[in-house]
């Protein structure tokens, strides 16, 4: 199932791009993260299946506890622990990262795959110089010198428009503001002219404008050098039109994945839509409701039986909360892991069946209630 | 402004808060200051929504803080209801105060982690009575209830039980339970997931109309505030540069910084035309010593020298659409320009 995906997504994706290159520089197949802890075994992420070609940029996005972050850290190795089970395989340039010895990822490591996390102050050392922490792998991986390494800092810097780039090397991290700290650890992370970015809401800290600027960057230097790039966030804002592919994510699930226009254009899953229809735009006038999401996200220790998300879907049937569905991919490439999808005709059907019944989860999107816990084993009729 | 003038206020009886040439200024050492805030009129009509926009160190937060006197400002006048809130005693402001509440940006931080909810939305009962213990429990659970919160389930808990929107409503409720005329609410909605976010505005908005309330909303994502005010004030570096009616201001923006925050902010279409070609180097000035003249000018386009020697002040470009700005977006009437 997973191998039969990835074609499908790698067909859709190919277009104009990434005709000459067919491997993947980045496949995960089947990948899951769980972890032991007091309560139980928390599924943080389960089963994920995705490629990655060079020069190409995916965006993975859902919200706090989807396992998003897990995921990215997963395939960076970066989860220790005793109680940390990884499964799966995570193939970069032909190797599974999932098996190598850790002391052969840490060449892999800034040299290879590199990441920028998101917030910038505590990523960075406090106690040691912007030049320094710019260089440690340039020092390390590559060898040079320190008078050369101070010169590579200075075009580091420059080529993430810090001004006054040889001022700012001998300057230490609380000296700089927020956007500014962020172009470092960007910095830090090209200095070896990475193959693969992982970004982890890099700009969530961050304000509008400096949010801006920060994306732009990434982007035009993702351009330069023909890197890839994984946006991991929960706005769907910033990866419109700045992706190639999206992943939505639900807890620790991939529910939608697909060509970044045919998410916002055809969305397909019911959580998607959801997301996108509780952004305010500025388009919109003033006061205008939003339709908010019932309920909270599952706990990834129980979880319902079923979709995860069908106790808070405005579409959910007895079927959703009784059977797991697949992630199955259209003839375009567009994966949902959905029975009822949205702009289909038994998608309308749920949902005029639901409003006819009052299930509070429907009802909170129709009227913008808030709905805070959403009793499992409500179907459509009761409640 | 990047400019001064208050060419934008209304009339003095018509409104609930008006404050006047509000200056924060926080001394740092050698003698220097830190001008948060230099020279700021507003004011806010009753039940009116007023939003505060800006970037991270432009003064808004602590404009907001200066109307309840958190701290008083260094100069300048905030009259509540006819009565000059900078000239009370303390004992008084203290009684002033319940009619004004704060809800602030972290929901977690913001409520005491060894206490119960019950006590928590209680406190301010328990100093502003009702005195009887039966009374103020029926009242801690009448407004549980209103921001969506289960008082039988929450009462005994502690905060590190619910969730991030879960403790932001709470915030709410313990705002709400002495029954203000006046929210302040600083980024209540910045630390939230996007679906919770909507629960949150929406619920904001709810309680706004059954209560009567008067909010203040301060955020740096344009798109909320555009959902929640009626009326928006653009700060920058301790100064404003725009004051207008919310629709107005998204559809003819005429100050070049609210151009630039429209301008960055993300639009969930991915066939809107990014170009990352431009990465802007400049960052905020600092408001130790801030640029001469306009504020804004080292980082806009459209400065001219005129832009450096001479502030610009608050003038009328149309109806309750007030900018100060040399050299504005849209076209000015030619009287329109009154000094302060």
């Amino acid at each position: 199932m997973g191998l039969s995906l990835g074609k499908g997504i790698r067909a859709s994706v190919t277009d104009a791009m990434t005709s000459a290159r067919d491997e993947p520089l980045l496949a995960v197949r089947d990948l899951r993260t769980h972890f032991s802890i007091n309560a139980g075994l928390l599924r943080a992420v389960d089963g994920v299946t995705f490629d990655l070609h060079s020069g190409q940029t995916l965006g993975i996005v859902g919200e706090s506890g989807s396992g998003k972050t897990v995921l990215s850290r997963s395939i960076m190795r970066l989860n220790l622990g005793n109680n940390v089970h990884t499964s799966g395989e995570a193939r970069f340039a032909g190797r599974d990262l999932l098996g190598l010895p850790m002391s052969e990822m840490t060449d892999v490591w800034g040299q290879e795959i590199a990441m920028v996390f998101q917030d910038p102050m505590t990523s960075l050392n406090p106690v040691v110089k912007i030049g320094r922490q710019v260089t440690e792998h340039v020092r390390k991986h590559l060898g040079v010198s320190k008078k050369e390494a101070r010169a590579l800092a200075v075009q580091l810097l420059e080529s993430v428009r810090i001004p006054e780039a040889e001022v700012t090397i001998s300057a230490y991290p609380h000296e700089l503001s927020g956007g500014m700290r962020q172009r470092v650890s960007i910095a830090i992370a090209l200095a070896c002219s990475p193959k693969l970015l992982f970004a982890d809401e890099p700009t969530t800290a961050l304000d509008v404008t400096v949010q801006h600027q920060i994306l732009n960057l990434l982007g035009m230097q993702q351009r330069e050098r023909d890197m890839a790039m994984v946006l991991v966030t929960h706005d769907l804002g910033v990866v419109a039109g700045r992706t190639d592919e999206i992943i939505v994510m639900y807890a620790g699930k991939i529910v939608e994945q697909a060509r970044t226009d045919q998410i916002f254009q055809k969305t397909s899953h019911p959580y998607t839509e959801a997301l996108l229809r509780s952004i305010p735009k500025t388009d919109q006038p003033s006061h205008t409701r939003l339709a908010a999401i019932a309920g909270r996200p599952p706990n990834l220790i129980t979880m319902p039986t079923g979709c995860a998300f069908s106790p808070r879907c405005p579409y959910a049937q007895d079927r959703c909360f009784e059977e797991e569905p697949p992630l199955q991919t259209n003839q375009d490439g567009h994966a949902t892991a959905c029975w009822y999808q949205v702009g289909t005709a038994e998608n309308k059907e749920a949902w005029d069946n639901n409003l006819a019944s009052g299930r509070l989860s429907t009802m909170a999107v129709a009227k913008g209630q808030i709905v805070d816990e959403v009793p499992l084993d409500l179907t459509t009729g009761a409640s | 402004m990047a400019g001064g003038g208050k060419a934008h206020l209304r009339d003095p009886d018509d409104v609930l808060i008006r404050a006047e040439d509000l200056v924060v200024e926080f001394p740092i050492s050698q003698g220097r200051v830190v001008n948060a805030v230099s020279g700021v009129s507003l004011d806010v009509k009753q039940g009116e929504t007023l939003g505060l926009v800006g970037e991270s160190g432009c003064g808004k937060s602590t404009t907001a803080k200066s109307l309840i006197q958190l701290p008083p400002p260094t100069s300048g006048t905030v009259s509540y209801l006819g009565t000059d809130l900078t000239s009370l005693e303390n004992k008084e402001l203290r009684k002033a105060r319940t009619d004004l509440q704060m809800i602030f940006q972290d929901p977690i931080s913001s409520l005491n982690p060894r206490r119960k909810i019950g006590d928590v939305v209680a406190e301010p009962l328990r100093v502003w009575g009702p005195h009887d213990r039966e009374e103020q429990s029926s009242q801690v659970d009448a407004m549980l209830e209103a921001v969506g919160i289960d008082p039988a389930i929450a009462r005994d808990k502690r905060p590190h039980e619910f969730s991030g929107g879960q403790c932001q409503r709470i915030s709410i409720a313990r705002a709400l339970v002495l029954n203000p005329q006046v929210i302040i609410c600083d980024e209540p909605v910045s630390a939230l997931d996007v679906s919770v976010q909507a629960q949150i505005l929406n619920m904001l908005e709810d309680l706004k109309a059954d209560y009567g309330l008067t909010l203040v909303f301060i955020a740096h994502d344009l798109a909320v505030v555009k959902n929640i005010s009626d009326r928006i004030a653009v700060m920058y570096l301790g100064k404003l540069c725009e004051v207008s009616e919310s629709n107005v201001l998204y559809d003819a923006p005429a100050h070049p910084y609210t151009e630039l925050l429209l301008g960055s902010s993300p639009v969930p279409d991915p066939t809107v035309n990014l170009d990352i070609t431009l990465v802007e180097e400049e960052d905020l000035p600092s408001p130790i010593d801030p640029p001469s003249g306009c504020r804004f000018r080292t980082r806009c386009r459209y400065a001219t020298d005129r832009c450096a020697q001479e502030e610009p002040v608050m003038r009328e470009v149309s109806e309750d659409h007030h900018v100060a700005c040399h050299h504005p977006l849209v076209s000015v009437p030619e009287m329109a320009e009154v000094s302060a």
